[in-house]
């Protein structure tokens, strides 16, 4: 317990958004906000790696205003959210630097500066609070105010391609954040609370059946902020014609806050993976419905957006295995994609600005024009595919490891449709390559400048992406800690209510409820998290 | 015991009823209106999930038994201002699909489009040739084969 750094906790939110006004209030003076813009971000960066270090002896709690936990809202950052949370602002501050450059070279056409760096600091502001958030109905404030960030940057411009896609976006995302409030209607209703922990120990007093509707609520409203197969449709048709780093900092992290949501709703809510056969065969649906639709592309960044949905699909196969080697290799596969799916969705930026097109037919020979883009390419690719050395190799074995030590017949399905997705993704990539890089370069190929700044920032991620492979052992080991605290719900509820009733914020004692009193005792959900 | 009213229960049934029926359709302006029904509707229900009505939840004027709860009304404001904000937006979004377009209509995303295309190739196939018909580009022939909205021609 370190309950020194709850002051820290609240920063990753508070900054950027405090970020966000002081640019907005500075919206003449572009430079002015690229450099707070980078400040806050990198300020942030520095909170969720110190609180990454502190929470692996213990989640830290922090209660808003001080007031105790179920009536207060509170923020809790244990292995998982400041796992998330550091990898999340390490993208986005690459991407940052990206679109700075970008913005200097093309005079701010793409991202007009003004209105694009207050968004992008709401943002990431939205996206640090889902992470870190420990109330249900915070959860969903957090998750309108990344959406509409969100709506804000996917129709930057207002060009007609960009409000036909964005029309799309917008309202499935609006119809997804209506089935979570009505959810959270129901959630209240059965049990008149919302904060996470208390709810881990009142659901299991609920009607099963009741319980069942409750976590179907849920996992539709997440999966489809998720991109899970039948409720992916949106994303390969709305993400492409966003602006390069705009749609490379959505591609990393807002499937991946379905995601999580996803991972913390199931473990600390629902645990004993009722819907795990349902998930998993949602999982496959998803690998191969997602990876079919990228061969069949003929557009760079349409076949990019598709591997993502795919790749959605190996993280739902680890929660659906509720095992702590599913659940950690998912965590672990969640920090891999969202560092190399953005440089990749980077690198395509890149492409189109040097071959002047996304059309697979139309570029051609950029191996011979632009070997330092070749290479940039090529790495994330081949990532992602999960050739051997890269971080990809490893997040796809332990997800394979964790399902065929399942052993149940479903689970072995989807460690060969695992299996197949994985060729399937190299088979697109590799169509890409050979078309974009190989090939005799056309004719028309003007010989365009890379803004050095673009490239630098990134191969910065791109090696980041390297850099988890180095550091796989220690990485991967943080995740299967964070699985198993996931797995042991006790410890997140005792940190959060050390008493089982209230916080440790300070509030007058008003619940004079008997059923508060008579509610079970943490000590009674430590053992209930380990299914046999 | 906490009985809520049942006619708030109808209420949001009716909302939600209509709210779905208008999403469906393809103008975006009573998607829009589609919306803010299913909005309210659920933002009702949230109010719903408070319980019975009661008195003002303040210590010393009502008795702890009879206090409404405060907290889903809470909620529910915060939702209201997050509708009323997405309404802005969507409504901007359709203004500004006015101006391009000339209309609002949510148009066929670009795979569906494909997929027509494809659609209207095979049609030719077993088609009579010689039958005198305008040859059409494909397009046309694509926004033929699928375009619900009736009035072909006319769009991008």
């Amino acid at each position: 317990m370190t309950p020194q750094l709850g002051w820290l906790v609240p920063l990753p939110v508070v900054l950027p958004l405090f970020a966000a006004g002081l640019a907005l209030a500075l919206w003449r003076r572009g430079r002015a906000q690229g450099v707070i813009s980078v400040v806050a971000l990198s300020l942030a960066l520095g909170a969720s790696v110190t609180l990454l270090v502190a929470a692996d002896s213990g989640p830290v709690v922090a209660e808003l205003g001080d007031w105790a936990a179920p009536v207060g809202i509170n923020l809790v950052a244990d292995r998982v959210s400041t796992l998330m949370l550091t990898v999340s602002f390490a993208v986005t501050l690459a991407v940052l630097v990206y679109s700075l450059a970008q913005g200097v070279e093309d005079d701010n056409a793409e991202t007009p500066v003004a209105i694009f760096h207050p968004t992008y600091l709401v943002l990431t502001a939205g996206v640090a609070d889902a992470f870190l958030t420990g109330d249900l109905f915070n959860l969903f404030v957090a998750f309108e105010v990344l959406l509409a960030a969100s709506y804000v940057l996917i129709t930057l411009g207002g060009t007609g391609e960009r409000i036909r896609a964005g029309t799309v976006y917008v309202v499935v995302s609006l119809l997804s954040s209506l089935l979570f409030l009505a959810a959270i209607a129901v959630v209240y209703a059965a049990t008149g609370t919302l904060n996470l922990a208390q709810l881990a120990l009142r659901l299991p007093e609920l009607d099963p059946g009741l319980r069942l509707v409750l976590q179907v609520m849920l996992l539709l409203a997440f999966g489809i902020k998720a991109a899970i197969f039948p409720l992916s449709a949106w994303l390969p048709d709305s993400y492409p014609t966003a602006p390069a780093p705009v749609t490379a900092v959505f591609a990393g992290l807002l499937t991946k806050v379905g995601v999580y949501a996803i991972i913390r709703t199931q473990t600390l809510l629902f645990p004993g993976g009722q819907l795990d056969d349902v998930l998993m065969v949602l999982a496959l649906a998803t690998m191969l419905v997602g990876i079919l639709g990228a061969v069949a592309q003929n557009d760079i960044k349409r076949l990019v957006s598709f591997t993502l949905v795919s790749h959605i699909g190996f993280m739902l196969f680890g929660i659906s295995l509720s095992s702590e080697a599913g659940l950690g290799a998912a965590i672990f596969y969640v920090t891999h994609h969202i560092t190399v799916q953005t440089a990749l969705f980077l690198v395509v930026g890149l492409v189109e600005r040097r071959g002047g097109s996304t059309s697979l037919d139309e570029l051609g020979g950029l191996a011979k024009a632009a070997p330092v883009l070749a290479v940039l390419f090529f790495v994330p690719a081949m990532n992602l595919a999960g050739v051997p050395p890269f971080s990809g190799f490893m997040g796809k074995v332990g997800l394979l490891e964790a399902g065929v030590a399942d052993g149940r017949p479903l689970a072995l399905v989807l460690v060969v449709g695992g299996v197949l997705t994985s060729l399937l993704t190299l088979y697109a990539l590799v169509k890409a390559w050979n078309k974009a890089f190989w090939q005799p370069v056309p004719e028309n190929l003007r010989p365009v400048r890379l803004p050095r700044r673009m490239v630098g920032s990134t191969a910065v991620l791109v090696s980041f992406g390297v850099i988890i492979a180095v550091l796989a052992g220690p990485l991967y080991g943080y995740t299967e800690r964070a699985a198993v605290l996931l797995r042991d719900r006790g410890q997140y509820v005792l940190s959060v209510l050390p008493d089982g009733q209230r916080g440790e914020g300070h509030s007058a004692d008003t619940t004079r409820d008997p059923s508060a009193q008579a509610a079970s005792t943490p000590r009674d959900v430590t053992g209930e998290g380990v299914t046999p | 015991m906490n009985a809520p009213s049942l006619a708030l229960v109808v209420v949001v049934v009716a909302l939600v009823a209509v709210g779905v029926y208008l999403l469906l359709e393809r103008s975006l302006t009573r998607v829009i209106i589609g919306l803010v029904l299913t909005g309210n509707g659920v933002n009702l229900l949230l109010l719903v999930a408070g319980g019975k009505a009661g008195g003002p939840p303040l210590t010393g004027q009502t008795p702890p038994e009879d206090m409404s709860d405060p907290l889903p009304q809470a909620m529910v404001l915060t939702a209201i201002v997050i509708t009323l904000g997405m309404t802005a937006f969507l409504l901007a979004m359709a203004y500004r699909s006015w101006q391009l377009t000339g209309h609002d209509e949510v148009q066929d995303d670009l795979e569906d489009r494909r997929v027509a295309r494809r659609a209207a190739l095979d049609r030719a196939a077993y088609e009579d040739v010689d039958a005198g018909t305008e040859p059409e580009s494909l397009d046309e022939a694509a926004a033929e084969v699928h375009d619900e909205t009736g009035d072909v021609g006319g769009r991008s």
